[in-house]
């Protein structure tokens, strides 16, 4: 079995985002970048199954700039096998990146794609399922548990009212969420290693895959401050706030 | 892309298991990081230096000084492993090839801590030719004598790289002979002739007295050749310096970080204090001398690591860099005002922490005189 892994080179969730000036996006001139934290788990997923000897190749994705190569990097220092970076400098919205991704899908033939549910810059929560429907594959959207069987898998999903396990056929699009698993941490000897492992570069602009963009960003500026709250002093202080100042009950 | 930008990313992201008040407690308890160099020790960045046939990574000094700094950077104390840095060039270049096949493996696994250095003495600080103990051959042992001080991690480390006279100073031909390295078993030290007093001091450094009074050490443990070990000492000046300078930047990169980051938020009059240019001005100055020193201390690794002369850059990046982590700590604890002397911010802390680097392992001034005397080659002074 062979398994794509989706990563996404995102500013660090350590950062202190800053809108630029001219309100364009988000300031990321000398901002630390690294792995969207979903793709991570995905990542982790895809190597545990190998360790379990259900899989024989992880190959890693990434779609942008040439620095993803770094992120690529640091999946393969975890433990993927190899590395296919996808290469523009066009901004790329998720249907775009779910096309790239159906070409490189179509080129490897893997028997599962795993990706992050979403990125953390533009939370889009999109790219796996434009990419199964584009595939024409099952999919399983936000998994905390995935068990694979003989040509399919058992996925329990993060739902709005708890937990549901579905049986999906492979090859199929999974999606993970925060719960299902906790990434490892790249080993010294494994950093090392991983800079010898093999990483394809494709330019966009020869897959012949439309990317451009469907919509414009018209501006991007900070959440409103949030105001200070207030103590108050008793039940019927917060009761008589609630009625008489939010009016919410 | 940086050099080394992979590990720094790793180490950072390893930091971030171990927040600031991980170290505040260890700070306010006088706790030793087991947990932290456990990890840093299982996900191999320990053992950087350690070539691989040995178990480690078998990266140069650049490498090591990345992982150093982030450390620091991260708000952390990286002294525990700097020990193990410093005098893994003694061990690897002058110990035999049966103490590098007994000690590397056991140490890049964490079997083993070499964190522990003994050199200073009461009545020989600087002045390292002058120390007095000693060990004094009979067959097949060595019987140590004597007294050091400021020997920092000897509660916590099994290994100490000891620096003994073996000939007195009036029996050698050269000032310089005399002295040998011995790689002490501390465990089985302790007790049998080896004490050792915990010495309190501003920041958490576990630094300490050791009383030697008739320790039998065995011949074997004699690193190198007898008589040679100040040259082995000085041989790994230049790497301590060096990873010193590191440190010191990953400091600096702590204050900058935190301190414009205060600016920005905090706000009085009306405004954000990084708006007025009392406030900015010394951090940008700060920033400015950081980089400077940043480059001279990549310089030196680079050179090291190439196996070129680096004396001069060593100690130039050292001097810079110690002198503007102080600045840096400064202007980060003016910056945050009443909070910077509260505990909770950790800016006391890493002020007080990133003092000492300008007092050891080798303080200013011998420094400028190596300056003065080598690279400007001024009459000798002392
Ligand atoms: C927390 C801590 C941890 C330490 N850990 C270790 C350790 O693990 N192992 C170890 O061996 N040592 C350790 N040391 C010792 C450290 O290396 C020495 O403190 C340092 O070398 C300075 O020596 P000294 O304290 O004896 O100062 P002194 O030699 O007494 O010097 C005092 C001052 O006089 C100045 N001075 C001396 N001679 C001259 C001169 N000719 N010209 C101009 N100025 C001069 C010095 O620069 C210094 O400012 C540690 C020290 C501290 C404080
Ligand atoms: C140990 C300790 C004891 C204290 N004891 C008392 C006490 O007994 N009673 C009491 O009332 N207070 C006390 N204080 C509070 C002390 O007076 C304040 O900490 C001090 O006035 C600074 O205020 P701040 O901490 O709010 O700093 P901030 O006002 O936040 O200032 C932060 C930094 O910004 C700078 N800054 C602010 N505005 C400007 C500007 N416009 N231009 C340039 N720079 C600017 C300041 O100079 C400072 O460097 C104590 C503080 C400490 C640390």
């Amino acid at each position: 079995m062979k398994i794509l892994v989706a990563v996404k080179r995102v500013v660090d969730y350590n950062v202190k985002i800053r809108v630029k000036a001219d309100q364009t996006g988000v300031d990321t001139a000398n901002v630390k970048m690294s792995m969207n934290p979903f793709d991570e788990i995905a990542v982790e997923e895809a190597i545990r199954i190998k360790e379990a000897g259900k899989a024989e190749e992880v190959v890693v994705v990434s779609l942008g700039v040439a620095q993803c190569q770094e992120t690529i990097r640091y999946a393969l220092a975890l433990g993927a096998d190899r590395g296919i970076l996808v290469q523009s400098d066009d901004e790329l919205q998720p249907l775009a990146v779910a096309k790239l991704l159906k070409f490189v899908v179509d080129r490897e033939n893997p028997d599962l794609v795993i990706l992050g549910k979403q990125a953390i810059d533009d939370d889009s929560n999109q790219t796996g399922q434009m990419l199964a429907a584009l595939l024409a594959w099952s999919q399983a959207t936000f998994a905390s548990k995935v068990v694979l069987g003989e040509g399919d898998a058992s996925v329990t999903r993060e739902i709005d009212g708890g937990l549901e396990t579905i049986k999906i056929g492979l090859p199929a699009v999974i999606t993970t969420d925060l719960r299902l698993n906790e990434p490892r941490y790249a080993k010294l000897p494994n950093i090392m290693k991983a800079k010898k492992k093999p990483l394809e570069v494709i330019p966009a602009a020869e897959t012949g895959v439309d990317i451009a963009s469907r919509l414009v960003t018209l501006k991007v500026t900070e959440p409103p401050q949030r105001e200070a709250g207030i103590k108050v002093g008793s039940v019927t202080e917060l009761l008589d706030k609630l009625r008489n100042e939010a009016k919410v009950i | 892309m940086n050099s080394h930008q992979d590990i720094r990313d790793a180490v950072a992201k390893l930091c971030t298991r171990f927040p600031n008040n991980y170290w505040r407690a260890l700070d306010s308890k006088r706790g030793y990081p087991d947990a932290f160099i456990k990890v840093l020790n299982d996900e191999g960045y320990l053992s950087v230096l350690i070539p691989e046939e040995y178990g480690g990574a078998g990266l140069g000094l650049e490498a090591a000084g990345v992982v150093l700094e982030e450390i620091a950077r991260s708000g952390g104390n990286p002294a525990a492993f700097h020990a193990q840095m410093y005098t893994m060039g003694t061990l690897l270049k002058h110990g035999s090839a049966r103490q590098k096949q007994y000690y590397l493996p056991k140490i890049a696994a964490g079997e083993l801590r070499l964190q522990a250095f003994g050199v200073t003495e009461p009545a020989a600080g600087t002045d390292t030719l002058s120390i007095r103990t000693s060990a004094k051959r009979q067959g097949d042992k060595y019987l140590v004598n004597g007294q050091k001080v400021w020997i920092s991690r000897a509660e916590h480390s099994d290994l100490l790289l000891l620096l003994a006279r073996t000939s007195p100073q009036e029996a050698v031909q050269r000032k310089t002979d005399g002295l040998s390295v011995f790689l002490v078993d501390i465990r089985q030290a302790v007790g049998h002739g080896l004490t050792i007093r915990p010495i309190q001091t501003m920041m958490n450094h576990h630094t300490t007295e050791l009383f030697f009074d008739n320790l039998e050490i065995a011949a074997d443990c004699l690193v190198g050749e007898e008589g040679k070990g100040f040259r082995y000492i000085l041989d790994g000046m230049n790497a301590e310096r060096i990873l010193i300078a590191y440190e010191c930047i990953g400091d600096c990169k702590f204050f900058i970080d935190r301190a414009t980051e205060y600016a920005r938020e905090r706000v009085v009059f009306g405004r954000s204090i990084g708006q007025n240019q009392g406030i900015q001005f010394p951090l940008a100055r700060a920033y400015a001398q950081m980089r400077a020193a940043e480059l001279m201390t990549n310089r030196a690794a680079s050179l090291f690591d190439a196996g070129e002369a680096c004396a001069e850059q060593a100690n130039i990046a050292k001097l810079l860099a110690s002198e503007v982590a102080w600045m840096a700590a400064d202007t980060c604890i003016q910056t945050y005002g009443g909070c910077g002397m509260a505990k909770e911010y950790d800016i006391e802390r890493k002020f007080r922490e990133t003092r000492l680097y300008q007092v050891a392992p080798i303080s200013t001034n011998l420094i400028l005189s190596y300056i003065g005397e080598h690279v400007l080659h001024l009459p000798r002074s002392f």
